[in-house]
């Protein structure tokens, strides 16, 4: 990899640097709770909440677990989970 | 030719500036640059130039119109003095680092507090760091020039910093003065359209100055580093060419006058050089053997060409129109960090002179010629810089 004059890369190359890694805690959505609100997915500032068939899911690549989606969340059906390794 | 005509500092200046055709001017007011910029408003508003001119509400605005207006591809320009220089910085820093090849005059004058908008050059010193090349006038035709010669040095592909001419306020930006002026088709061949190798597109979406680990930040470091060592080399070429078409010479990075043989040698830089070589021709004239080396280029910091002129010197006597409080004057380190420990080099002394403009005349110079002479005989170099003209008396 060369550096580039001034720092500049091409749109859109966020997707190629996970940065899921900055978490301490990760939200888990109890399934059974969540009533497919969407209220979530609006709320998450990194994109990182996706619908497949209607289920809602975190993108762990891109998460940093900042807890919005667990406080926003009119069902309570997430929680946050301490990281641990 | 072009045309000569008698006109103040700042209109020399904004002259130079139209004649550069920036796409974008931003503009806030603070003494002593306000003539700069009012000068260029009045230019826009008479159709004579087709920048756009941005009336901002702040310096730091200012600078950020600077850096997004860069990002899409324009020249562009502002000027600040002061404490709107210092609002400026975070925006230098960044501007730097993104390679944003824009201009700025720095009308020197001193920081508050106490308030004051007498001259000395605390403010740009204190931009020292960011990133910009600095460069510094004698006199305004001088600053006229710099200002042709910044675009370029800015823009070059092996460059691309931001440039800051610095020019003492009121001394150069209030006075009147014959300006030879060039003709705006050489100034045209000297300075052809910008071309960024990029700029912000729409259809090409790009970030500048994305985010870096440990990995790599040192890196965009050195490699700001290795262009501010390249623009000494290339500097030089600049001002040549455009000597070329002025037939003005001013001796590239720096300026030795009266150095052959020397034993005390004067370095200073902005308009007190012209005071320093009458000084020196009066000295020369009463037989004592004194120099001067005028710094037109303080970063990058001619630390080469500096030891060629003072390596043959006894003492070198630095003014310092600045002070970085706790230890001395900014040119007093620099010259200390790149000469002292070089074989046979001359002691170097640090005298703090003209903070909040007070008068340096060919007397006060000869003094500090014989301060520096005494502390070349001390048996050790004195660990503090000397404040020159200081009454310690009313010092509570």
């Amino acid at each position: 990899m060369k550096i580039t004059l001034g720092a500049v890369v091409k749109g859109g190359t966020s997707v190629l640097y996970p940065t899921g890694a900055w978490r301490d805690q990760r939200p888990v959505i109890d399934h059974e709770a969540c009533k497919a609100c969407d209220t979530c997915r609006d709320v998450c500032p990194d994109s990182s909440v996706f619908v497949e068939d209607g289920v809602y899911y975190i993108d762990y690549d891109f998460c940093k677990g900042c807890g919005l989606c667990a406080y926003e969340c009119p069902a309570k059906a997430i929680a946050m989970i301490l990281e641990e390794k | 030719m072009g045309v000569v005509k008698v006109v103040e500092g700042s209109q020399a200046v904004a002259e130079a500036v139209r004649a550069c055709r920036p796409q974008v001017i931003s503009a806030y007011p603070i003494s002593p640059q306000t003539h700069i910029v009012e000068t260029l408003a009045q230019m826009v508003a008479d159709g004579d130039l087709g920048s756009r001119y941005l009336r901002v509400e702040s310096e730091f605005s200012a600078a950020s119109v600077l850096a997004g207006a860069s990002c899409a591809g324009s020249r562009c320009y502002t000027a600040s003095s002061s404490q709107g220089l210092l609002l400026m910085t975070e925006v230098l820093y960044a501007s730097a680092g993104m390679r944003l090849p824009f201009v700025i005059t720095g009308v020197n004058r001193s920081i508050s507090a106490p308030i004051t908008i007498q001259v000395d050059q605390q403010d740009t010193i204190s931009l020292r760091d960011t990133g910009l090349i600095q460069l510094y006038a004698e006199s305004s035709q001088e600053a006229y020039d710099l200002h042709l010669a910044a675009f370029k040095i800015a823009e070059d592909p092996g460059i691309m910093l931001p440039v800051m001419v610095c020019m003492d306020g009121w001394i150069l930006t209030h006075s009147y003065e014959r300006i030879d002026f060039l003709e705006q088709d050489a100034v045209d061949r000297f300075l052809p359209a910008f071309k960024p190798l990029n700029f912000m597109d729409v259809e090409d979406p790009k970030t500048w100055g994305s985010y870096s680990e440990e990995n790599v930040l040192m890196e965009f470091r050195y490699a700001l580093q290795k262009s501010m060592d390249y623009a000494q080399e290339r500097i030089p070429q600049i001002m040549d060419e455009l000597a070329s078409l002025t037939g003005r010479e001013y001796g590239g990075l720096i300026e030795a006058y009266g150095t052959e043989d020397a034993e005390v040698i004067l370095v200073a830089m902005g308009s007190v050089t012209g005071t320093l070589k009458d000084a020196v021709d009066g000295m020369r004239a009463a037989g004592r053997k004194v120099g001067l080396v005028k710094i037109r280029c303080f970063r990058p910091f001619p630390a080469r060409q500096i030891w060629q002129a003072v390596q043959g010197a006894k003492v070198v006597a630095v003014l310092d129109a600045n002070v970085s409080l706790g230890s001395e004057g900014a040119l007093g380190l620099d010259l200390k960090s790149k000469l002292c420990g070089r074989p046979g080099g001359p002691l170097v002394v640090d005298f703090i002179a003209g903070l909040g403009g007070r008068e340096i005349n060919p007397l006060v110079a000869e003094n500090i010629v014989d301060q520096a002479l005494e502390a070349a005989q001390a048996p050790a170099p004195p660990w503090a810089p000397i404040w020159v003209g200081l009454d310690a008396s009313i010092v509570a």
